[in-house]
């Protein structure tokens, strides 16, 4: 990483062209985008507008085919495969709609998995796992199967997974699925907290309210960044609707 | 709502003076209503003419505590067991807005919809903060306000969203523009937008 350079996560002029010819569809074209510690972002945009490409591209799940994309200041591009797995086991977390638990696994187990397929030894992997566990509030349920443990428990038990060890970047795709307000708002409470605590995330939905949560919101359309927010200065400028 | 039924409220719960009632209001809405004192004055006189209010004898320091009447609490009942009518809302100037914009030449309304929609994002963003900063068990009242500016402007990004969507459904064949004069700058860009519109 350059030293003057903290961005955890960095979007150099990225494009994402699926196909060839008059066929191809450009789902991402030139897209530059920096997140930095203690920053959450989030990604707004019609469906088809490039939002999950985007966030494929930050996990090293799909390669650009232009430009370059950045995780603390390693180019994904300049990896091999098993580099870019262990990349991604080791530094980056993802929250989805589909939490993907594996119901033979306990709770514990499945927070621990990512951690002893990196190598780490089965007692530490525990130990971190159950620090995880802790932090989204489930210490108490780590043995139980995800079939006993309610909707919100599986998603907290899902973040727990991606926050476990020490991953910098959480990125997440609609996170807070078919919750109730109330339980999805816990699940983004969470997650803000992850990020104060020096992380960085990219948020994508489509829900304004969640976005809110975002300290900046970025808007596409059509594969290209049109709109950035970031919040008003103070309430009483918002109070009085005099925010220009 | 009217400041008047907010300060029946306030003295539902025993007499308070003038100083008292702002210091409540602000309190119970999270200051997200700053009232100054010459309004609590002045709705003070109006409810005490209605016969809603009535003065109490100024105390040592000078001060005038009021206390709620029979029909000041009679009042109060039928404004709480009435909902709020949205024909009794001020007209919505965003959605009037947008209408005008679809109908005016030269207008890029998709332009107009993303200004707003930052906008409104913004306003989102620092509502959220707030919340979150919120989370004392007595801060219930300011959270619920929060929450209702929080769906409100929710539910206006997703109408923004809805009014994107139809734009770029409908807009080849939408609103005409107005008949083409070679030299009207207006034109011209009404034609560039539909060119664009049409390479979609």
């Amino acid at each position: 990483m350059s030293g003057s350079d903290d961005a955890v996560l960095e979007l150099r002029a990225v494009h994402r062209t699926h196909g060839a010819g008059p066929a191809a569809v450009h789902a991402l074209r030139g897209v530059s985008l920096v997140v930095r510690p203690g920053e959450l972002v989030a990604v707004m945009g019609p469906s088809g507008s490039g939002k999950s490409t985007l966030l494929a591209l930050a996990g090293g799940l799909d390669r650009p085919t232009g430009g370059e994309v950045r995780v603390e200041g390693q180019p994904l591009g300049a990896l091999d495969r098993r580099g870019l797995a262990q990349l991604r086991r080791r530094r980056i977390g993802y929250i989805f709609q589909q939490l993907n638990l594996l119901g033979s696994l306990s709770a514990l187990e499945n927070v621990a998995l990512p951690l002893e397929l990196d190598g780490t030894s089965g007692r530490r992997a525990r130990a971190l796992a159950m620090a995880a566990l802790t932090e989204v509030g489930l210490p108490a349920l780590g043995d139980r199967f995800p079939d006993q443990l309610s909707g919100g428990q599986q998603q907290r038990v899902a973040i727990a997974r991606a926050l476990v060890g020490e991953r910098r970047l959480v990125l997440a795709d609609e996170p807070t699925g078919a919750l109730d307000s109330q339980t999805g708002e816990a699940v983004l409470h969470l997650l803000r907290r992850r990020i104060d605590a020096g992380a960085a995330g990219v948020l994508v939905t489509h829900e304004a309210r969640h976005a809110g949560w975002a300290d900046r919101v970025v808007f596409l359309r059509d594969g290209v960044l049109v709109d950035t927010t970031a919040p008003l200065g103070s309430v009483e400028q918002l109070l009085s609707g005099s925010e220009r | 709502m009217s400041i008047r039924h907010g300060l029946l409220a306030l003295l539902e719960r025993g007499q308070m003076y003038g100083y008292q009632l702002r210091a409540a209001f602000e309190e119970s809405t999270g200051s997200t209503w700053p009232l100054n004192i010459g309004q609590v004055y002045t709705t003070l006189s109006r409810l005490e003419r209605d016969g809603l209010v009535r003065p109490l004898p100024e105390s040592e320091a000078g001060q005038r505590p009021y206390e709620i009447t029979d029909a000041g609490r009679a009042d109060l009942a039928l404004w709480f067991a009435t909902p709020i009518s949205r024909t009794d809302r001020p007209r919505d100037e965003l959605a009037i807005k947008l209408a005008l914009a679809l109908t005016t030449p030269g207008v890029d309304v998709r332009s107009v919809v993303q200004a707003q929609r930052s906008a409104t994002m913004r306003a989102l963003q620092e509502l959220t903060r707030l919340k979150y900063g919120s989370n004392r068990p007595e801060d219930l009242p300011w959270r619920l306000v929060l929450d209702s500016m929080v769906f409100q402007a929710e539910a206006e990004v997703r109408w923004l969203d809805h009014c994107e969507t139809s734009l770029v459904r409908h807009q080849p064949s939408g609103p005409a523009p107005p008949a083409p004069r070679p030299d009207d700058a207006d034109a011209r860009d009404a034609a560039r937008w539909a060119g664009e519109e049409a390479r979609r």
